[in-house]
């Protein structure tokens, strides 16, 4: 059997998809399977929303870019922005969002109130699968409000949607995380599949 | 990383001298020689790009394989060395790297550097995907030396920010020791670029000869339909022929890797037969107008489509979707649009405009503060340069009035001041824009006594490409320490009478320092230095908190624009997990609501 997942990871600068990307571009490479990835890097990086496309393939991948409509798995570091590229996921794919939104600056200027429930809402009623992670509580749990990305790939594995193990995740986490930050990238792994 | 594998193709290939200045989307590439450098390898980041390339061309002269990296824009600033360069020629082979930005996502323009190429007459290199960057290093470091001509290397950004395994050789190539060896030919003058221009111009179509036979220049298929195109396009082209299926009549398909001087016995041979073209180019219609040239050349009855008849678009970044959209309309196809995930009902709420912002905690923030404040009644004009503090333009800070090009707020705001002399003219320019072009703007303004207030924004890196050491960090690329170059002192020695340096982050205290500098620029150039340390760069400080019951105006909210403020309930909310403990919401709040929060509360944060 075939294997193809088109997986896109949205969030806002700073949240850390990039390392997401890495990761389970790491645990396909591991698997002996083709991958490729987009990063989105620079000015947008400033708190801005960010996008990692990541191809994961057992045969050759031509473009680094998802195209709408082909993302099979949506993992959201924000409701918000994951709601902003449901245009990617396919029908039927499944979407693993953090509960919780990170409120725009530009709230300042708008004015308008920005309703995470509304959020997560759309994403219920998209013709998706949806899984919503406790990020907050899951961070708090395991000390430290940094390893949300890692939690939410975690709880994607575990919902099926990423075709890696939690031990292929967890070599790939030792060999791409600084010594220092393993164990705790392991915990949030452990953490958001147990979710 | 694309980036990464243009750097380690360029290791593999011998270089031993690299030289830049940071720009995204190439920034990564200098980083990586640094990081991997085997010992042996010369990396610096140069002031502005045409120092980079000059101190590259050097050490080609005496032999050393030399790459240069830059984005496209900086390849203007480097435009006068490169060009004379393109003449004189060089000895190791140079390759220079230039990274363009279809969209643009990070960038002032949609220039191609393939156009520049042509227009320098230098032949170029563009790559496909990271592990074609990889391997063809090499080939363009062998032309370069084997024509004695620097070479361009143009990958794009989703070339340079894609990844994807690449296969790296263990064995690097060795270099014989290099000597300048003193010849006229590195002398230009008139007499010598007349015969240059002569031997450039019989040498260029000898390289498309060769370039003609070089293997990543690809032509294959069969028919009277044809589809031309380049670099990431070319995946995207695959894409969409995969998506179109067997619907897709016969057709012949041309990659160029190397646009000039152009493949034309290839294109030539691509072109028999073929009613009708479509050329799927980004940026600039190169490859278009090549083939048009060379079925008027030929008398080929050969529609060329692309970007002149309106099947490409002329601008932003080509997709796989629209790519499959233009080669359906140009095969006569039906396309269906793909189903997806987001319709909703009417009404439906959408997520929120989320505009890229100055960090929580940025001293930026607070020096644009200090200077609304303090000018809040008096006509002031703000003009803006190129980094981080572009985005003091977003409200409410509202502060950035032009934006031009790096280094162009110091004189911008000269010729305004020239025009409207009654209002005071602030050109705010960062630490590393200050040392790349900066510097010969507040000359000009001493030596032609136009009083504008020169407000250099300190935060000791190069913030906005991913925090590069520069002339006043005090650190090098080669990871040895430098003397620190002090901007106060360089803006004295210029004379620039009234300079100041002050913390904008003591709020009262730096409004002072504006009123102060604006007023000295009556009669002189006067420079004002907010010196506080990127966010990136130090550690945070304490966080702090709003008392809601106390809290009445929300003016933190309203006139900082800080991401970590919120408004919640109709008073403001400060989130732990954003704040970085500038204080400056404290400092403003007129009903001391805000204190500071004890660790305990926010949890462990790390990095």
């Amino acid at each position: 059997m075939s294997l193809k997942r088109n997986i896109m990871i949205a969030g806002v600068g700073g949240q850390g998809t990039v390392l997401a990307s890495k990761l389970v571009a790491r645990a396909a490479m591991d698997a002996g399977l083709a991958v490729r990835t987009s990063e989105t890097i620079g000015m947008a990086q400033r708190g801005g929303s960010v996008v990692s496309h990541v191809r994961v393939s057992d045969s050759a991948i031509a473009s680094p870019v998802l195209t709408p409509g082909s993302a099979d798995t949506l993992i959201g570091f924000e409701p918000g922005e994951a709601v902003r590229c449901l245009r990617y996921l396919r029908p039927g794919g499944c979407i693993v969002s953090n509960a919780q939104t990170v409120a725009p600056a530009s709230a300042a200027l708008t004015r308008t109130e920005y309703s995470g429930e509304a959020m997560l809402g759309r994403l219920r009623d998209c013709g998706a699968r949806l899984v919503v992670v406790d990020g907050d509580a899951l961070c708090a749990e395991i000390g430290s409000l940094k390893a949300l990305n890692v939690v939410l790939l975690g709880a994607a594995a575990a919902a099926g949607a990423l075709d890696f193990t939690l031990e292929q995740l967890e070599a790939a986490i030792r060999a791409t995380v600084r010594p220092k930050f393993v164990d705790l990238n392991i915990r949030a792994l452990h953490a958001g599949a147990r979710a | 990383m694309g980036n990464e594998a243009i750097a380690l193709g360029a290791i593999a290939a011998g270089v031993g001298v690299v030289t830049g200045y940071p720009g995204t989307p190439s920034s990564e590439i200098l980083l990586t020689v640094s990081k991997r450098n085997p010992g042996g390898i010369h990396v610096e980041w140069s002031v502005n790009e045409k120092v980079a390339l000059e101190v590259a061309a050097g050490a080609s002269y005496a032999g050393a394989r030399t790459m240069v990296t830059m984005k496209q824009v900086g390849l203007n600033v480097a435009a006068d060395p490169l060009l004379s360069l393109a003449y004189i020629g060089v000895k190791g082979g140079m390759v220079i790297v230039v990274a363009d930005d279809p969209g643009p996502i990070s960038s002032q323009t949609e220039q191609d550097t393939r156009t520049f190429a042509l227009f320098a007459k230098l032949p170029v290199f563009d790559p496909a995907s990271p592990e074609e960057a990889y391997a063809m290093m090499a080939d363009a470091f062998d032309l370069s030396e084997r024509y004695g001509t620097p070479v361009i290397f143009r990958p794009t950004t989703r070339v340079c920010h894609g990844n994807a395994p690449v296969a790296i050789s263990e064995t690097l190539r060795p270099r014989a020791p290099a000597s300048f060896v003193k010849d006229p030919k590195w002398v230009i003058f008139p007499r010598l670029s007349y015969e240059n221009h002569i031997r450039i111009e019989q040498q260029l179509p000898v390289i498309g000869e060769e370039f003609s036979s070089y293997p990543r220049n690809s032509l294959s298929g069969e028919g009277t339909l044809a589809i031309a195109t380049h670099g990431i396009s070319s995946a995207y082209i695959a894409e969409a022929l995969a998506a179109l299926g067997d619907a897709v009549p016969a057709h012949k398909l041309l990659r160029v890797a190397t646009p000039h001087p152009f493949p034309k016995r290839l294109a030539r041979e691509f072109l028999e037969g073929v009613e009708r073209v479509l050329v799927v180019e980004e940026l600039d219609p190169v490859i278009e107008r090549e083939l048009q040239r060379l079925a008027g050349e030929q008398h080929l009855p050969v529609d060329v489509l692309g970007k002149g008849s309106g099947h490409i678009q002329v601008a932003g970044e080509n997709t796989v979707d629209s790519v499959t959209r233009a080669l359906a309309g140009f095969f006569g196809l039906p396309v269906a649009p793909a189903a997806h995930c987001a319709a909703a009902p009417e009404g439906a709420a959408e997520p929120p405009v989320r505009p890229p912002v100055l960090c929580a905690g940025c001293p930026h923030r607070a020096s644009f503060l200090a200077v609304k404040r303090a000018m809040r009644k008096r006509k002031s004009v703000f003009c803006g340069d190129i980094g981080c503090y572009t985005l003091g333009n977003a409200k409410p800070l509202d502060m950035v009035d032009t934006c031009l090009c790096m280094g162009a707020g110091i004189t911008v705001a000269q010729g305004l001041q020239v025009v409207e002399p009654d209002a005071v003219h602030f050109a705010f320019i960062g630490d590393s824009t200050f040392f790349h072009t900066g510097i010969p703007g507040v000359i000009n303004a001493v030596y032609n006594q136009t009083n504008i207030v020169v407000v250099v924004l300190d935060n000791s890196t190069t913030a906005m490409t991913g925090c590069q050491p520069h002339p006043g960090t005090g650190d090098t690329m080669m990871g040895e320490i430098a003397d620190k170059i002090d901007i106060a002192t360089v803006l004295q020695a210029v004379g620039v009478k009234h300079v100041e340096t002050c913390d904008p982050l003591q709020l009262e205290a730096a409004q002072a320092a504006v009123l102060r500098a604006a007023d000295a620029a009556a009669d002189g150039v006067a420079a004002l230095i907010f010196k506080a340390p990127c966010i990136h760069v130090a550690p945070p400080g304490v966080t702090y908190t709003v008392d809601a019951e106390k809290c009445k105006c929300k003016i933190c909210f309203n006139q900082l624009g800080c991401p970590a403020i919120m408004s919640v309930d109709g008073k403001a909310s400060i989130d732990p997990a954003l704040c970085y403990g500038c204080d400056i919401c404290l400092q403003m709040c007129p009903f001391d609501a805000i204190s500071t929060v004890t660790a305990e509360t926010t949890g462990e944060v790390q990095p």
